[in-house]
């Protein structure tokens, strides 16, 4: 086999921002190629190069040994080279068919489009490739994982022999990244190149054949799959050894704080998305729920947290030492001791035009330590920036004037959790997707700081479509489907089950899909 | 180029490329530009009436911006800085005729700011309350109800509280007039500029101080940029919704104290005359922040005053073009200034 793609002393440069530095590589023809690394790391710019949105600084580009100078997609896309965004990009109210041939569609302008061909060609993928699929579907009534295989389609049709994929999995259910691999590995098998960015160890280590790790805008290594383990793996990503699996004490858990009895909730659309959901907290544990998105768990959010649409209805009781949470607003429900991290950090946690300090302090700022007179005191807001920073380890050197949007993904996400972690009196900690977006390095701190905070006492809710930080920082776990639990793990057969990950992640698996 | 840098950049550039094409549109006409330019300068900032004529224009439009600017922090667009204006002035009119005469000054002229600005406040709170309880646009509920204000205001002179054969109402007491800077000082020759001139900057400055020293600014700013993000902080978006309309509806009433306290002394048929409207380009032009209102009100001002100027050489509404093209430029340009 030879070499689909090569590049040679690629640099990119944004102002004074090395993206990419002297970066050397080659794709081997029919293989699935993975480039992982922490955000930021530059596999993104890399690909961009590839697939020509971006030009190099420096360097060349060499596609089935010819070199190319692409200025745009369209002279990549000519070339045989096809990706897939993170964010899908097809029109929600055409059908698949209408939507794969959108921009290919083989006819000229008034003459009739050739659907029957098309439709057939469709099904011929589908069957070689695992892409089940109406061609008649409307997109907008698709799941995410079908989407998916529409734009995988889009490709096919382009006649793409390099596929890149940027995080394909992170949209995708369990069983949704399983076919996805199979479909992978049938295209590779079919002689395809796969350009894989990711920064999941184990799906890399799954489904890649061989594996390029980045880090700061440059190759760290290029090996084969199978000569490296998941630590190792990490080890290269991060640049020092980190812990995967943070150490979990045994929990002493006290008084049931959070009760949660019958919880209904209906839509204003008339959907139940919660339906007699039972479960509790007790002070100093922390409290799992795994299932897979969409199953109730934003609703569950919300109904504690006051957050409710109008319209939608809520049956059942939720109480916090007696009190019952349902029918107050966020305020109210701050103020007798409850915490939140959101689950769609941009959209709810943060303010991201704001500084630094505004958001160590956002949905804080009523309290009475930050003010004088009518704004807030900045020497108090400045010494507790610096202490928030320096203990969660946060990357910021100006936290008065830097604003939110220029820290990464998990150093906000730090700054979310120091502030709800931090907050005078709290007795229930709800946490939904803690580690969402956020670089392994980041990941160890952010366990460490929730298992520090059951040690003080608080029950914590933990939301996580992760089934591994479900199973490394619960007390009990309970498995969410269709709105109501479908099982629970006591505290025993969760130390008991912790240290045969693999195992307990698909006994899980059974009682979530 | 940094946010700050092109915060200030983007408005000069855009005042000077509308500069130069209106200086084309002047050539066109057969006029030299430079001679309409150096006219305009004289019978503005060059003279001691203009100056005065400036300021008087540029009072108002600093209010009727920061009317617009307060909702813009909140991402409202209040387009109804006209009818609240208009709505504060005949409330202040009535009020101030119905006083009795032997009133002293203070308590006068505060009954009859406070009436303008309770006047406009209301205007502005109803398309805030259509806006939160019915979910209609701010700008269709702010545009109609510029015309409704027209409508009552125009009905209310002309069947109940016009002078007989006049078009104004009766003139307020003396007392609650607001006198002018020449009559006190000699300065501003004859010029309608009052003392009401100093109001409006301090109302810019308390603007800026409750929108980024307070807390209240804090929660009002977080539900402009990210109300969902404000939901969960515990901010109750609707009432910030509320305040900003009604805030920006009480500066905008506030206009009152310069053109009819100040100058007319009564209320008349369009008295208003459109400067709300300006207000939108002032707060635009000064990216909504309270403080740069101040020197867009002043550009502002030179452009309202230097048009009527050179009237007999070209026409004014050349100066209504160069208002137009420097905002679009400023939108274009921010817009561009993104994606870099």
């Amino acid at each position: 086999m030879g070499v689909a793609v090569r590049v040679s002393g690629i640099s990119k440069r944004f102002g004074n921002f090395s993206a990419n530095s002297n970066i050397s590589l080659s794709i081997e023809e029919g293989t699935i190629h993975a480039l992982v690394g922490e955000n930021g790391a530059g596999k993104s710019t890399l690909t961009k190069i590839i697939y020509g949105m971006v030009q190099p600084s420096a360097g060349e580009v060499f596609i089935k040994g010819k070199p190319v100078h692409f200025t745009s997609p369209r002279n990549a896309i000519n070339a045989g080279i096809g990706m897939v965004h993170q964010h899908f990009m097809l029109v929600p109210n055409l059908s698949v068919a209408e939507n794969v041939m959108l921009g290919n569609e083989q006819a000229r302008l008034f003459q009739r489009l050739p659907r029957k061909s098309i439709k057939a060609r469709i099904q011929k993928h589908a069957q070689d490739f695992g892409l089940t699929l109406d061609p008649d579907a409307i997109v907008e009534n698709l799941s995410v994982g079908e989407e998916q295989r529409v734009e995988i389609l889009k490709l096919l049709f382009r006649n793409a022999d390099i596929m890149i994929f940027d995080e394909p999995t992170a949209v995708l259910t369990p069983s949704e990244i399983e076919q996805l691999f199979a479909t992978l590995r049938s295209l590779r098998d079919k002689g395809k190149t796969i350009i894989l960015i990711t920064h999941k160890l184990d799906e890399v280590l799954t489904v890649a054949d061989t594996i390029s790790v980045m880090r700061k805008g440059e190759i760290i290594g290029t090996l084969p799959a199978l000569s490296i383990t998941k630590p190792e793996l990490a080890k290269m990503m991060v640049g020092r050894s980190v812990l995967l699996r943070v150490t979990n004490p045994m929990a002493t858990p006290g008084n049931t704080l959070l009760n949660i009895n019958n919880l209904g909730f209906r839509s204003s659309k008339g959907e139940e998305k919660l339906h007699k959901l039972s479960f509790n907290i007790k002070a100093g544990e922390i409290y799992g729920i795994a299932g897979v998105e969409g199953n109730g768990q934003s609703e569950l959010l919300q109904a504690l947290y006051g957050l409710t649409q109008s319209g939608s209805v809520i049956s059942g009781e939720a109480t916090l030492k007696g009190d019952s949470l349902i029918g107050k607003n966020p305020d109210e429900i701050t103020h007798m001791g409850v915490s939140l991290t959101p689950e769609d950090r941009l959209r709810h946690a943060v303010i991201v035009d704001y500084t630094v300090s505004e958001n160590l302090i956002f949905g804080r700022h009523r309290e009475r330590s930050f003010h004088r007179g009518i704004g807030f005191d900045n020497q108090i807001l400045n010494r507790y920036a610096e202490a928030m920073i320096s203990e969660y380890d946060i990357k910021c050197s100006a936290p008065a004037s830097q604003l939110l949007s220029s820290l990464s993904g998990g150093n906000q996400q730090k700054i979310v959790l120091a502030r709800e972690l931090n907050r005078p009196n709290i007795s229930l900690l709800i946490l939904a997707q803690p580690t969402r977006g956020v670089d392994i390095g980041a990941i160890e701190t952010i366990h460490n700081k929730i298992i520090e905070a059951r040690m003080k006492g608080i029950a914590i809710l933990l939301i996580s479509s992760e089934l591994e930080e479900i199973i490394a920082l619960s007390t009990r776990i309970g498995c969410l489907y269709k709105g109501s639990l479908r099982h629970e793990f006591s505290q025993e057969e969760v130390d008991l089950k912790r240290n045969s990950e693999y195992e307990f992640k698909k006994e899980i698996g059974l009682y979530i899909t | 180029m940094t946010r700050k840098t092109s915060q200030i950049f983007i408005p000069i550039l855009s005042i000077l490329t509308a500069l130069f094409v209106s200086s084309l549109i002047i050539i066109i006409v057969g006029r030299d530009p430079v001679m309409i330019f150096q006219k305009m300068f004289h019978a503005t900032i060059g003279s001691a009436y203009g100056t005065g004529q400036v300021i008087f224009r540029m009072t108002t439009l600093i209010l009727v911006g920061l009317a617009v600017a307060l909702p813009f922090q909140v991402k409202l667009f209040n387009i109804g800085a006209e009818g609240q204006l208009q709505m504060g002035t005949f409330a202040a009119a009535l009020t101030g005729a119905v006083l009795p005469a032997s009133l002293p000054a203070i308590p006068a002229i505060t009954l009859c700011i406070l009436s303008a600005m309770g006047a406009g406040a209301c205007w502005g709170l109803l398309a805030g309350i259509l806006k939160v309880r019915f979910g209609v646009n701010e700008v269709i509920a702010t545009i109609m109800l510029n015309f409704i204000a027209q409508g009552i205001t125009g009905y209310l002179l002309t069947y109940h509280f016009a002078m007989p054969s006049t078009v104004h109402t009766q003139p307020i007491i003396n007392a609650a007039t607001i006198p002018a800077i020449s009559s006190i000082t000699g300065l501003f020759a004859k010029s309608p500029a009052n003392l009401s001139a100093l109001f409006s900057p301090c109302v810019a400055l308390l603007f800026w101080v409750i929108l980024f020293k307070s807390r209240f600014g804090y929660e009002m700013r977080a539900t402009g940029l990210q109300p969902d993000a404000a939901k969960y902080g515990g901010i109750n978006t609707g009432l910030h919704t509320l305040a900003a309309m009604s805030i920006g509806g009480a500066a905008a009433g506030f206009g009152a104290a310069n053109i009819m306290l100040g100058y007319k002394h009564y209320y008349e048929a369009g008295m208003t005359g459109g400067i709300g409207f300006t207000g939108i380009a002032v707060a635009l032009l000064a990216g909504a922040h309270p403080l740069w209102i101040l020197l867009s009100a002043f550009f502002f001002g030179i452009l309202e005053y230097g048009g009527l100027t050179v009237n007999a050489y070209i026409p004014k509404d050349i100066f209504m073009v160069i208002e137009a093209i420097t905002i679009l430029l400023v939108i274009a340009f921010s817009a561009l200034g993104k994606r870099l």
